[in-house]
């Protein structure tokens, strides 16, 4: 054999591309509906009464869908339930390195939701900091969380650990 | 062994494309129904497993979000299987078989018409040699299906007899996707649609999910009036590369049929799931089947997806995997 | 009712970043023929495939088991492919041997596998979907908060990850197969190492490697015959919870708890610290060593970190944790849980060479995956139950 040809190859390029259109699903579109609009919309499990957000296609405690009607609109603000200072890229992720990464529990909710937190400090980030959601230009409003550019701290005292560490 | 039977099936219908439903959206309704319809709560049951694809769903972890519909809480026995329900269904077999389950839910779930499905098939192949042409799962069954046109196994006139036949079946479920009256000449003048392909030829892309739960002798007899006890259940896979496999014939279907005892009684029904009219009539001599039979009263593969819908005192179910029938479950159930 | 199943054969390849001078089938191949020399026999004796590895996205094969079961001896056999997201190396092991344990089968050969250099894991894990904002990179994202969620509830000492990650990198100086070799490691260069998802330091994290892990599992008059130690199935046990719902406590998961007291109670163990000698647990980030200690109830709830900071679980206590390195120091993601039963089974084996701790007879193997809601482990002896 001439060398070329008994040379391994290690690495083979090949670049796969595919395309695919999700489907939101019905409780999800219901979400983002309200969002399109700057509304946060939880929904009720029909069983126990928690209030979901962001909301799943059914319970997954109980198995069941959440309930149709009776969405229920919670207010931007809510409690750092807990976080972590990001410091590794990731090639899905725009935010300039650190960002905090954040679980933040909205105020009437009974689930966290992730997101991250701006115009703080990082020795100032803290479990049961009071946060308020900043929001992208209404113009710029989509089907999208990520109409919530992020959070911002609260002027607010804490919110007590045990108000929050059943999330966790 | 132990008695094992299917006392419950449920199943939603199989669609071209479910738009308002996401994938949990779909599986829910059907877990729903399986358990109402048995009677039982998620308590009753010892072992649950699934199967589905990542690549079908377009993200890692896709079954995940299955637990959500099951209610997983509290914590479930549960196991997951990268490969179609049937064989989720094997391992819980297999599971009551050793005695750590007496009552299993099963259930499988996809929603392909989310990519391109017939091009994520190529991602199934050698990725070093075989792959980066990117030969889409219809033009590899073309290749086969133009070997046993070529050397005489099958016919055109064959192939669109099955067509004819599953389509007719198909309009006695409800649930099928593709169903009606066609005549075998109607469809030969129908164009290819990947030469020697056609339109029919080829079984539709279906977005649906299937449950079914498994009991162990008493509890299923307990449960259901005439379980479908599962007499020989048996898979093979062959390798996968084209040129080391006879493409004539489904040899890993011949081998597990015998070991299942496909022959060892009269066969009243046989539900194939082969996703092309040439494969169909493979597993159909495979099985050695004859017209004691009645073939696909479903509609089968072709004419959606579903696993099986037994009222027969006899009956076969067949599912399959990879390229020109690579891998091959068959089960034999008595009423 | 159930056959005993005996592991009579282990084989793992070496662990790197990369080792592209193997194809996938080659390194599949690699970790299974040394199971079956381990085992003393030979492709024709295998009556059935068992293949795991984690999400097809890592390398970009759909199902990759169809093209790789020819390279393993799965040729005209049964096969199955496992995936129960990080505990799919653990569960893939449980299917095998209850292949075994049914009756189905005499002789089964199980592989897990990743090759995590053909593709990029943490991009698998953060695709960005359609509505969502991606926030989480990759599994640390995702577990830093719950470390977080842990420290403020035990009330840990801030340094109890670092001593576990010093212990594991320097139990990894002793398995020559394992990937990180740390010559010089220590408390400070722990410590001083970057820190990436804050409460988590670099060296507090698991590499990404490529490897395989393969076992030969046989029925007892099998096994009974192998001329090398068997290591004997006491009991196996999984439990899976969903991702998240209102109230789930996803730092001590019900899952966990419920899998370690249906596993004990099998295997007919009631102190499990007494009478386990040695566990493999899967730990890809320093603090769930605490963690899991609570979670295999070794320890009550909030005092698992008492074990690390007293060094019960070094090699030289009394229940020994991760002595081949653990995923710290090798993680072929699909792999790691498989290489913590394997591992366990070699310690009652007495096979493990500089890492086997003295008179080990009973021991533990554990894997976890998804948002900490899969759950699945084993316990091994040199006894037969
Ligand atoms: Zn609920």
């Amino acid at each position: 054999m001439s060398e070329e040809v008994s040379e391994p190859i290690e690495v083979l390029r090949l670049p796969v591309e595919l395309e695919y259109q999700y489907t939101a699903g019905k409780s999800a579109s219901r979400f983002l509906r309200g969002l399109q609009q700057g509304k946060l919309l939880g929904q009720r499990c029909p069983v126990d009464g928690r209030v979901y957000f962001p909301t799943r296609g059914c319970c997954p405690q109980h198995g069941v869908p959440m309930a149709e009607e009776g969405s229920i609109e919670l207010p931007d603000v809510g409690t750092l339930v807990t976080y972590s200072i990001v410091r590794v890229p990731s090639a899905n992720i725009p935010l300039e390195l650190p960002y905090v990464t954040i679980q933040v529990l909205l105020d009437g909710a009974d689930t966290v939701m992730m997101h991250v937190l701006g115009e703080c400090e990082l020795e100032d980030v803290h479990m049961g900091m009071r946060l308020e959601a900043k929001w992208k230009p209404e113009e710029e409003w989509e089907t999208s969380v990520g109409n919530i550019l992020y959070f911002v701290p609260l002027d607010e005292p804490d919110a007590p650990y045990e108000s929050y560490k059943e999330h966790i | 062994m132990r008695d094992v039977a299917v006392v419950a099936f449920s199943q939603s219908p199989s669609v071209r494309r479910e738009t308002d439903c996401n994938e949990v959206e779909i599986l829910i309704p059907v877990i729903h129904e399986l358990r109402t319809n048995a009677g039982i709560t998620n308590e009753d049951v010892d072992f649950v497993c699934s199967g589905s694809s990542d690549y079908l769903a377009g993200q890692s972890f896709a079954f995940v979000s299955g637990l959500d519909a099951v209610g997983a809480w509290p914590p479930v026995c549960e196991s997951h299987v990268e490969m179609d329900g049937a064989w989720a269904l094997y391992e819980a077999w297999v599971k009551i078989q050793m005695g750590y389950a007496e009552l299993a839910l099963v259930y499988g779930f996809g929603k392909p018409s989310m990519g391109d499905l017939p091009l994520t098939m190529a991602l199934q192949l050698d990725p070093y040699s075989v792959m980066p042409l990117w030969p889409d799962a219809v033009s590899i069954a073309a290749l086969q299906a133009r070997l046993l046109l070529d050397d005489g196994v099958v016919s055109e006139r064959d192939m669109a007899e099955v067509a004819v036949r599953d389509r007719a079946n198909a309009k006695q479920n409800p649930y099928a996707q593709v169903k009606g009256d066609f005549s075998v000449d109607q469809i030969l003048a129908d164009p290819y649609l990947v030469s020697p392909l056609r339109k029919h030829d080829c079984s539709p892309i279906s977005d649906g999910a299937s449950a079914i739960l498994l009991a162990a002798g008493d509890r299923a007899k307990d449960l259901c009036k005439r379980p479908a006890w599962i007499r020989g259940i048996e898979h093979i896979c062959e390798p996968q590369d084209l040129g080391v496999r006879d493409l004539k014939r489904s040899r890993s279907t011949e081998i597990a049929a015998e070991k299942a005892g496909v022959r060892a009684g009269k066969i009243d029904v046989a539900e194939l799931s082969a996703p092309f009219t040439h494969q169909e009539i493979l597993v159909e001599r495979a099985l050695g089947l004859g017209s004691e039979t009645s073939i696909n009263p479903s509609g089968g593969a072709l004419a959606g997806n579903p696993i099986m819908a037994v009222s027969a005192d006899r009956a076969v179910a067949h599912a399959t995997s990879g390229p020109c029938l690579q891998q091959n479950l068959i089960c034999v159930l008595e009423g | 009712m159930a056959e005993l199943c005996g592991v009579m054969g282990i084989g793992q390849t070496r662990y790197a970043a990369k080792r592209q001078e193997l194809s996938m089938p080659g390194l599949l191949r690699e970790a299974a023929e040394r199971a079956l020399d381990d085992a003393g026999c030979t492709w024709a004796d295998i009556d059935a495939v068992v293949i795991g590895k984690a999400p097809d996205m890592f390398e970009g094969v759909m199902m990759p088991e169809l093209f790789l079961n020819d390279a393993i001896g799965g040729a005209y056999k049964p096969m199955l492919r496992v995936h129960t997201a990080g505990s799919v190396g653990g569960s893939t092991a449980i299917v095998a041997a209850s292949l075994v344990q049914s009756g189905v089968h005499d002789r089964v050969l199980t592989v897990a596998y990743e090759k995590q250099s053909e593709s990029n894991a943490t991009w698998a894990l953060t695709i960005s979907m359609p509505f969502s904002v991606a926030t989480v990179a990759g599994a640390g994202g995702y577990f830093a908060p719950l470390v977080r969620g842990y420290i403020r509830r035990s009330g840990a000492p801030e340094d109890t990850g670092i001593r576990v990650a010093v212990k594991d990198r320097q139990n990894a100086l002793k398995n020559p197969l394992a990937h990180l070799q740390l010559e010089d490691i220590s408390f400070d260069m722990v410590a001083n190492s970057p820190m990436l998802w804050d409460p988590i330091r670099y060296l507090e994290t698991c590499p990404s490697s490529d490897g395989a892990c393969a076992m030969v599992m046989a029925k007892e008059s099998i096994a009974t015959q192998s001329t090398k130690p068997v290591a004997w199935i006491h009991a196996t046990e999984m439990r899976s919870e969903p991702t998240m719902f209102s109230g789930r406590d996803q730092v001590m998961p019900r899952a966990s708890l419920d899998n370690a007291a249906a596993l004990y109670k099998k295997a007919g163990i009631q102190n499990p610290r007494d009478e386990i000698d040695c566990a493999e647990i899967y730990v890809p980030f320093s603090w769930f060593e605490p963690m899991w200690m609570e979670g295999m109830l070794f320890a009550p709830i909030n005092e698992g970190w008492k074990m690390t900071y007293e060094g019960a679980t070094a090699l030289d206590g009394d229940l020994p944790v991760n002595m081949s390195g653990g995923v710290l120091s090798s993680n072929p993601i699909g792999a790691s849980g498989m290489i913590r039963f394997a591992e366990a089974a070699l310690q009652v084996r007495g096979m493990a060479g500089d890492h086997q701790i003295d008179g080990a007879r009973k021991a533990l193997g554990h894997a976890y995956g998804g948002g900490s809601q899969y759950f699945s482990t084993w316990i091994v002896s040199d006894q037969k139950p």
